[in-house]
């Protein structure tokens, strides 16, 4: 299979900040590819370095067999871009805005409408309504609509759900799942763990290191140890006992529940007596399968 | 040439979408030609003149009357002391001192030459000039006419009288309006063209906009084009409005051709416009841009010679205007307008003009770089 992506090496400093350090990773042909990382793990510098506007200080990478040094001109026209922050024209209408995009790339908004058509069809009725006037989701709409109207091979969307409410996220992803069907590759990076499921391969990121590449299932599974679910109405207090009970290995809050693991990788006889003499009394214990977070978190710690 | 079109149709949407924008370009130069013209206009009327007239003849007397005869100046008090008369400037009751010494009279009918000394309040320098101009004005006219009466009774053949150079060309009658609406068109374009393409650049900096056309294949000449065109298009309106404003409500005399003035505003356009998108691409926001950009415009339009003459400027300045485009524009502005110069008068400074065009707008477009 060809590679869309092929990057070895890759630094970059900001003054004394390492925001991308030592980056290896490939991508495939019409693959869901999931950057995932806390805020400043290096995603959107990354993502500046693959889009061509922002050169690596060492490093080698490929894009659509182009070197982004010397092939950026023909690369610029076959990448679609979606930056974090909302950048299109806030003054224009819903309509010019595609239009602009689809002209600069010396294309029609007419040539490629089947591509968009399911995403741009939602606010389509709003066509005339500026691009500032929009809801979150809707601009988001009109963003990834923007980014392909000239019919990119790699569509490169930075944390595009940030700040879109649930349901327009999981409409979102949905919609990303269709278009891979065209052949297109589709780098995408978030914040939220759950979102990387949804992905075909995730990168985890983490002061701007990669930790680890794989399908998001196989990642779930490198979690090493039994991992434990604990509930209980009184979360904070449960959070100190497990941290002060000698068996415990790790213990973090996850929503609701905190997830545990313990030294000799078994649930401790004792800790039920040990809660409850803390104070916790209704501690509902479980085995739990573990997330890509808890194996985020595990990395982290090594 | 399609995208190059397309970026500057956009322009226009976004510029006429705006509702300070899109007013203030009509409303600026009507408010900066019925404002500025004015109030840095000074037109000299009545200015208070003391005669200390120690002569007392009837030559003396006829320069004094000529004095009080003309619009200009208004004959405040006499006396013989000249501390009474430093002393009433002093206090403002007067701003000019005419001291006629004793003797004048007779040097005059004798053909020698005659002495007079005039003092000016210079506190207001463009004020002194102005009066300094008149009153030699005056004494010019008066020397003439006894001059010719001379000749008529005494046959004279050669003139006794002062040759009096400064004789104001171009505008006659030193209307300082006509002197100063050609300048204020300058800065009318200059403002227009600092101002508006700089912010206007930065704010896309600023909402990230910017970022979304990086990735595009729009080259950077093409951005810099669809930048530059649609305000040099309207800093030429603006100028087309100042014009007319300063034909109808102060019905300057317009010597020259129009189409090259709006020539040599196209040049200069050209160059600002490029300047301000070079200094756009090192601001962050549009503070640091106004910040810097109001420094070089105050610097340039002080520098341009648009209330000192160019010629008495010390040499430093001189070689500064050298890169001033204001300075060739207030100069070609003036020539056009108020002498009628033609193409091949101004082209030193149209090609000069030029040169800093090209200059300024090759340093935009490589300063301004797609890739960090
Ligand atoms: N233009 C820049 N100048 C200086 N530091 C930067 C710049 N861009 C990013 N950084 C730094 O690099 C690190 C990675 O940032 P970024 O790539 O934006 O992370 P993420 O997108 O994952 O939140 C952060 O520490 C950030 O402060
Ligand atoms: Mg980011």
């Amino acid at each position: 299979m060809q590679k869309v992506i092929e990057t070895s090496g890759i630094c970059k400093k900001f003054g004394t900040t390492t925001a991308l350090d030592n980056i290896s990773f490939s991508v495939n042909e019409s693959e869901v590819f999931g950057f995932i990382g806390p805020d400043g793990a290096g995603k959107t510098t990354l993502m500046r370095v693959i889009t061509t506007l922002l050169l690596p200080d060492s490093g080698e990478i490929e894009v659509l067999g182009k070197n982004c040094r010397t092939g950026y001109k023909e690369l610029r026209k076959e990448i679609g871009y979606m930056p974090g922050r909302f950048s299109l024209y806030q003054d224009l209408s819903v309509e010019e805005n595609l239009e602009f995009y689809a002209t600069v790339f010396g294309t029609t908004v007419k040539e490629n409408y089947h591509l968009i058509s399911d995403i741009y069809s939602h606010i389509e009725p709003f066509r005339k309504r500026l691009a500032g006037q929009l809801s979150g989701g809707m601009k988001q709409k009109l963003a990834l609509s923007c980014a392909l109207i000239h019919k990119p091979k790699l569509l490169v969307l930075d944390e595009p759900t940030t700040g879109v409410d649930a349901v327009s996220r999981s409409e979102f992803w949905d919609m990303l799942g269709k278009l891979r069907k065209n052949n297109i590759t589709i780098l995408v990076s978030t914040p939220y763990m759950d979102e990387a499921m949804r992905c075909d391969r995730v990168a985890l990121i983490q002061n701007g290191k990669i930790l680890a590449i794989n399908t998001p299932q196989s990642i779930k599974n490198d979690f090493s140890s039994k991992l434990f679910s604990i509930k209980s109405r009184e979360k904070y207090k449960l959070i100190l006992a497990l941290r002060s009970f000698s068996e415990t290995n790790t213990s973090y809050p996850f929503g609701e529940n905190v997830h545990v693991t313990f030294k000799d990788n078994i649930l401790p006889p004792s800790l039920k007596g040990y809660l409850t003499d803390y104070g916790v009394d209704d501690a509902v214990i479980s085995e739990s399968e573990a997330g890509i977070e808890d194996r985020f978190l595990e990395l982290m710690q090594t | 040439m399609r995208t190059i079109i397309y970026l500057i149709r956009k322009e226009f949407i976004q510029i006429f979408r705006n509702k300070f924008i899109s007013k203030a370009i009509f409303a600026v130069p009507i408010v900066q030609m019925l404002i500025l013209v004015p109030a840095i206009t000074f037109e000299l009327k009545n200015a208070n003149v003391v005669i200390i007239d120690k002569d007392l003849t009837p030559e003396s007397r006829g320069l004094i009357s000529k004095l009080a005869g003309s619009t200009f100046f208004r004959i405040s008090g006499t006396t013989f002391s000249v501390k009474e008369a430093e002393n009433m400037m002093l206090h403002n009751k007067c701003g000019i001192i005419l001291h006629i010494p004793v003797e004048f009279g007779k040097n005059i009918g004798s053909g020698k030459p005659a002495r007079l000394q005039a003092s000016i309040d210079a506190i207001n320098s463009s004020s002194a000039q102005l009066s300094w101009a008149y009153i030699n004005g005056i004494i010019r006219d008066y020397n003439t006419e006894i001059s010719i009466e001379n000749i008529n009774t005494t046959q004279i053949s050669s003139f006794p009288m002062i040759d009096i150079t400064n004789r104001y060309w171009y505008n006659e009658e030193l209307n300082y309006k006509f002197y100063m609406l050609p300048g204020i068109l300058v800065i009318l374009v200059t403002a227009i063209g600092f101002l508006l393409a700089g912010l206007n650049m930065v704010r896309e900096k600023e909402i990230g906009t910017i970022e979304q056309i990086n990735v595009t294949p729009v080259r950077k000449h093409q951005f810099i084009i669809g930048k530059m065109v649609p305000f040099l298009i309207i800093g030429l309106i603006d100028l087309g409005i100042g014009l007319l404003i300063g034909w109808l409500a102060f019905s300057i005399p317009f010597e020259g051709s129009i189409l090259l003035m709006f020539l040599g505003a196209t040049i200069f356009l050209i160059a600002v416009l490029g300047l301000a998108l070079f200094i756009s691409t090192f601001s962050g926001s549009q503070q640091q841009y106004m910040f810097v950009a109001f420094f070089c415009m105050i610097i340039f339009i002080l520098m341009s010679g648009i209330f000192t003459p160019y010629e008495s400027m010390p040499q430093w300045a001189q070689d500064f205007n050298m890169i001033n485009p204001v300075a060739y524009l207030m100069r070609i502005n003036r020539m056009v307008m108020l002498k009628g110069s033609s193409i091949s008068d101004i082209s030193a400074e149209l090609i000069s003009l030029s040169v800093i065009a090209v200059s300024f707008t090759s340093l935009a477009v490589r300063r301004y770089r797609k890739t960090a």
